[in-house]
């Protein structure tokens, strides 16, 4: 599908100082927002324009970081007008073909046990049994709406709304790396050890992130995800590997 | 060729002016806190102005140089050594193979640069800073320690041996200011509006007190508790340097150099980007007081110190290539 980045009207901007704009697209956590959200990053990508040091999709805006030197107006010396102007021209053409599909990536998970500590909370909380709650979140298929929180760690949109669950009182002070987890109406991925609150249900023997490979992040903003379920075997299997 | 760290210091660590092109993937910025003082010290020592340096807070390290080559400090007062002659900052030092550095205590500010002519750090997704949280560039993502050897490149490590040193002071003043008392100037954010009618003047006339557990990702700040005029729910947001957000605890967090790429909190300012450098120098326990900047003021003055800080580059670049 080819979301244009535009529903209607002229698109918020907010200056968030002399360096960055921040483009809004709505307020919400929907996969239709998400989804102008990622056109709009890759329609800049393509547009090149001068300056731009950093794109940065969240789930309903979009950052554009620049640099202000390169976006000097002689006359009236405001970079942010000048480039938030670059912007609306950019973001308001038709969209383009998409320059790439979005990437299909398989997440293989060991569920429950010693890997998906909170999984029998989960249930609980779902009303289902523990098999039947894994079974519901590898079944989606989610969207990597924004990284972030540290590096590679994939905020997901998609789970199932019986899932939906808060996050823990208490944060854990060391989530393992890889840990497959639920906070609130999203899941997402410990990409490595970290300290978390989010309920942990499982986990992945894939490296998320990893700054000496090409590319370093296994995801990137826009993809779609779909978790598959591996047996205790195949898991240790894996991480050995 | 090296630098042997023979006491690290508080917290030493290696950063450049940042890593940019993946905050996508939740990699954020990092750099230095200041991103003035050490391109000056860059300069005086005739390196680029994107070279690592080291930033150290408070209490300073001990190096020592196997091979001759030229330093430079720029940032707060910390007292210095090189063998046994005392050193001030904003100059180039020459020192001689086997001679050590001794950087003492900040005396006022709380931040300095050492710039080394030469000074060779691996790049980490095209950047040499040190981001602690996420434990990547620099040394191992971490801040020096005792013992740690720092590499320097051969081909750039000869001294400058500039003529007349003492003739090469930069004045510190317009570039570098450490007083507290100094207000730092903040535009409004998107959601200054959403405070309550006393919050909001407070912002602008009560005293805030830098608190001991501001870092490197943000300067948190006690004062008067400032509160929405009602709950607003935000979604993850991407965040900026010197973003002021307000946690619901209504003590406001002012967002420095490495702060995530993205959050919650409401937005209720935006720190002057030229103020940036005098806001890194606060010690816990200082004041800060907030005075209210336009954007487009914001930008002009951004604007006139870059002019400014690129004419006085040229001419140190001139001297260099005079001596």
């Amino acid at each position: 599908m080819i979301a244009s980045p535009q529903t209607s009207g002229p698109l918020g901007i907010e200056a968030l100082g002399e360096s960055m704009l921040l483009i809004r697209f709505g307020e919400r956590l929907d996969d239709a927002t998400s989804a102008r959200v990622h056109a709009a990053s890759e329609m800049l990508q393509a547009a090149c324009l001068p300056g731009i040091v950093d794109l940065v999709p969240a789930y309903a805006t979009l950052a554009v970081h620049f640099d202000p030197l390169a976006w000097i107006d002689e006359q009236s010396g405001n970079a942010v007008r000048a480039i938030a102007s670059a912007v609306r021209t950019v973001l308001g053409a038709p969209p383009a073909m998409r320059r790439h599909d979005a990437a299909h990536v398989e997440i293989p998970v060991l569920y429950g046990g010693d890997e998906g500590p909170d999984l029998d909370a989960l249930a609980r909380h779902a009303e289902l049994a523990p098999e039947e709650a894994a079974a519901r979140h590898a079944a989606a298929e989610y969207r990597v709406a924004m990284i972030g929180f540290a590096p590679g760690f994939p905020y997901l949109l998609g789970l199932d709304p019986a899932l939906a669950m808060p996050r823990r009182a208490t944060p854990r002070t060391r989530v393992p790396a890889g840990s497959v987890a639920i906070g609130g109406v999203q899941t997402g991925i410990y990409p490595s050890e970290l300290p978390g609150g989010w309920q942990l249900i499982g986990r992945t023997p894939l490296q998320l992130f990893d700054p000496r490979r090409d590319p370093p992040s296994l995801l990137v903003p826009g993809d779609r995800v779909r978790f598959v379920p591996i047996g205790r075997d195949e898991f240790a299997g894996r991480m050995r590997a | 060729m090296s630098v042997e760290v023979l006491k690290a210091g508080l917290l030493t660590t290696v950063q450049d002016r940042g890593r940019f092109g993946c905050a996508m993937l939740g990699v954020g910025r990092a750099g230095t806190m200041d991103d003035v003082a050490p391109r000056i010290a860059n300069a005086l020592v005739g390196n680029g102005l994107d070279a690592p340096v080291l930033e150290i807070t408070l209490a300073g390290p001990r190096l020592r140089f196997d091979a001759a080559t030229t330093i430079a400090l720029a940032g707060a007062g910390f007292a210095a050594r090189v063998g046994d002659r005392d050193v001030d900052a904003w100059r180039p030092i020459d020192v001689e193979a086997g001679e050590e550095i001794v950087i003492g205590h900040a005396h006022r500010g709380l931040r300095t640069w050492l710039a080394i002519r030469g000074l060779a750090v691996e790049q980490m997704l095209g950047s040499a800073s040190t981001d602690v949280n996420a434990r990547l560039g620099g040394l191992d993502g971490r801040a020096l320690r005792d013992g740690d050897r720092l590499r320097l490149d051969a081909a750039a490590r000869s001294p400058l041996r500039a003529k007349h040193p003492a003739a090469w002071s930069v004045d510190p003043r317009p570039w570098f200011d450490a007083d507290p008392d100094r207000p730092v100037r903040l535009v409004r954010g998107a959601h200054f509006d959403a405070l309550d009618a006393g919050s909001r003047a407070q912002l602008f006339e009560a005293p805030f007190r830098v608190t001991p557990d501001s870092n490197r990702v943000g300067i948190r700040l006690a004062g008067p508790r400032l509160a929405l005029a009602a709950p607003i729910e935000l979604v993850s947001e991407p965040l900026a340097f010197g973003t002021l957000q307000l946690p619901p605890d209504g003590e406001p967090i002012a967002l420095m150099a490495e702060h995530p790429t993205v959050g919650g909190y409401p937005r209720i300012g935006q720190i002057a980007a030229v103020d940036l450098p005098h806001l890194a120098q606060r010690r816990p326990g200082e004041t800060v007081r907030f005075a209210e900047i336009d954007l487009e003021t914001a930008q002009t003055r951004y604007l006139e110190r870059e002019r400014a800080l690129a004419k006085l580059i040229a001419a140190i670049r001139e001297r260099l290539r005079d001596s």
